[in-house]
């Protein structure tokens, strides 16, 4: 037979499937390694898609969605003080995974540089070689909070440099850039002429001040594409809803992609996203609340285990420092899985700036954190030389 | 009045009046001692008036008792309004729970008795020979879907996979 896609057979697997396997034969397993909200999707939300399924929507919708739905995500834009038009700027995509293969592909020709900030989700890197492109990873720095630099950024562009994509609040390390920092990174844009994939699912978990968009920095909107979604905020992961604000000739690019490869989001779910955005101001804040207040107790308990831990300013991961235990990443969560049920994904599947940490999300019951923390207190009682409460700077 | 972490700590409380105020502390980013004092604050305060729990009686099959909910239509006193015949039906140690209502009638009053009888003989002879009350509504509960809050049928399984990126 001849052989598959060259393309596709040179990705690497991703290094998170190997541990779900592990995780997944496994009982009186407690999962922090779930890049996922623990709400179910708010009722109103799931009683929004009942009634238009018994209304009967259930043909196919416009290539960029319902334009009700496309007017909602304008008007929810605005609230990060960014301006879309619904007609030409905004695509309802199927999830925000979508929305980054739709930019990648709408900007990346064969051999273009994407830089990428690590540590980083999991899809951009082979999302961008499927695309054609090569991604160079840019990393942040572990002392800075895991923010990045806008020098680190710049020594690594180079004439093939087409674009940089980062998401702030992080997966996997849940930080946050200031409008400041963030304007560093735009000036560099500007210079070297650089889209930017701004990727925003985790905006609305946001613990200290609202997130900012990066379009709204000066000059920024004409070269970004904003990528969001459902998911996250409106803890919708499995409805596979999401969207793309960007400049009309970007949009009009990605279009194409979109109405040959999906033609449109399932038109009933799109429904529930106009739920979803006009009851936010009920559902979100409580959620938000209740991570922050998760966040609080789970950081402070994983620095007394003797995990050193910066406090994360957004989305719902911990990522602890494991290097001074003198295990990689993955021998410490291979460990701790095996010896005390519980899961977390080793920082390097997120790039190799992610070598030395674990992921631990704490969207999870408070009853579960307590009982994660209380196990990896015994783990780490139990290792050969743990140095207890070491701080790295 | 209250700081907004004082607030968050009513809200907590009110879901779970048993939380540790040590991990209360922790959740909200204070102190314990801090935690403590604000507890005793909203008891002096009368804001915090005691904790009970959310018990499924149901199934407890020793357990022999009805829940009436009662709408009670009224004649306000004169300079007293509702007050005087509220105060005169909450003593009732029967009674668990009294509110005065807008719309149909005045007075929902919700009792608990150990039989139909029980809670028939209380409104009649208690209840009703009130001067006040003109005329009384009596609803059983049949079962408890949801209280406080608190589900009574459990649903919260995981249904989320262990290891997601």
């Amino acid at each position: 037979m001849k052989p598959l896609a060259d393309r596709v057979e040179r990705l690497a697997p991703s290094g998170i499937r190997r541990f779900f396997d592990l995780a997944g034969s496994m009982e009186d397993v407690i999962s922090l390694g779930v890049g996922e909200p623990d709400f179910v999707t708010p009722w109103n939300v799931r009683e929004a898609s009942f009634a238009a399924l018994e209304q009967g929507y259930t043909a196919y919708s416009a290539n960029a969605g319902l334009l009700e739905l496309r007017r909602e995500i304008s008007s929810y834009m605005k609230t990060f003080g960014a301006s879309y038009r619904p007609e030409d700027e905004i695509i309802v995509t199927t999830g925000a995974s979508e929305g980054l293969d739709l930019a990648f592909r709408a900007l990346v020709d064969p051999g273009d540089e994407v830089l990428v900030v690590e540590p980083a989700f999991v899809s951009y890197g082979p999302l961008i070689e499927l695309a054609g492109g090569v991604a160079v990873p840019v990393s942040c720095a572990p002392e800075d909070g895991f923010t990045v630099q806008a020098e680190t950024i710049e020594a690594a562009i180079t004439e093939r440099t087409k674009a940089i994509i980062f998401c702030f609040p992080s997966n996997p390390t849940g930080s946050v850039m200031s409008r400041d920092q963030l304007a560093d990174l735009a000036l560099i844009a500007k210079k070297h002429d650089l889209w930017v994939i701004s990727d925003e699912i985790y905006a609305e978990l946001s613990y200290e001040e609202k997130a900012t968009c990066f379009a709204t920095l000066p000059g920024m909107q004409e070269r970004t594409i904003i990528i969001n979604g459902f998911s996250k905020a409106f803890a919708m992961t499995g409805w596979r809803l999401g969207f793309t604000c960007a400049p009309p000739d970007v949009t009009r690019a990605m279009l194409k992609v979109h109405q040959y490869g999906m033609m449109c989001a399932p038109t009933l779910v799109q429904f529930a996203g106009i739920e979803a955005l006009r009851s936010r101001e009920r559902t979100v804040p409580p959620m938000v609340k209740s991570y922050r207040q998760r966040r609080n107790y789970f950081v402070k308990a994983l620095n007394d285990t003797g995990l050193p831990t910066h406090l994360p300013g957004g989305a719902f991961y911990a990522f602890p420092y494991v290097g001074h235990t003198g295990l990689s990443s993955e021998e410490f969560a291979e460990n701790l899985l095996m010896t005390e049920r519980v899961a977390v994904v080793p920082g390097n599947v997120f790039g190799t700036s992610g070598e030395g940490y674990v992921r631990a999300s704490y969207a999870s019951s408070m009853e579960h954190l307590q009982e994660a923390i209380r196990r990896i207190d015994r783990f780490m009682a139990q290792l050969p030389q743990a140095p207890k409460h070491v701080i790295k700077k | 009045m209250y700081t907004e972490q004082q607030l968050e700590l009513l809200e907590l409380l009110a879901t779970n009046g048993q939380i540790d105020p040590g991990l209360a502390a922790q959740m909200l980013g204070l102190e314990k001692e801090d935690v403590i004092d604000s507890i005793e604050r909203f008891k002096t305060d009368g804001v915090l008036l005691g904790f009970t729990a959310v018990i499924d009686w149901q199934k407890i099959h020793s357990h022999q008792g009805v829940t009436a909910f009662i709408d009670v239509k009224v004649t306000p006193k004169r300079g007293r309004g509702f007050d005087e015949v509220a105060e005169r039906i909450h003593r009732f140690p029967e009674v668990t729970s009294l509110y005065l209502m807008s719309g149909a009638y005045d007075l929902q009053v919700v009792i608990e008795g150990k039989s139909l009888q029980e809670v028939a003989q209380f409104v009649s002879e208690k209840l009703s020979t009130l001067d006040s009350v003109i005329s009384t509504t009596t609803h059983f509960r049949l079962k408890t879907y949801k209280h406080d809050g608190v589900l009574f049928s459990k649903d919260d399984d995981d249904k989320r996979l262990k290891v997601t990126p």
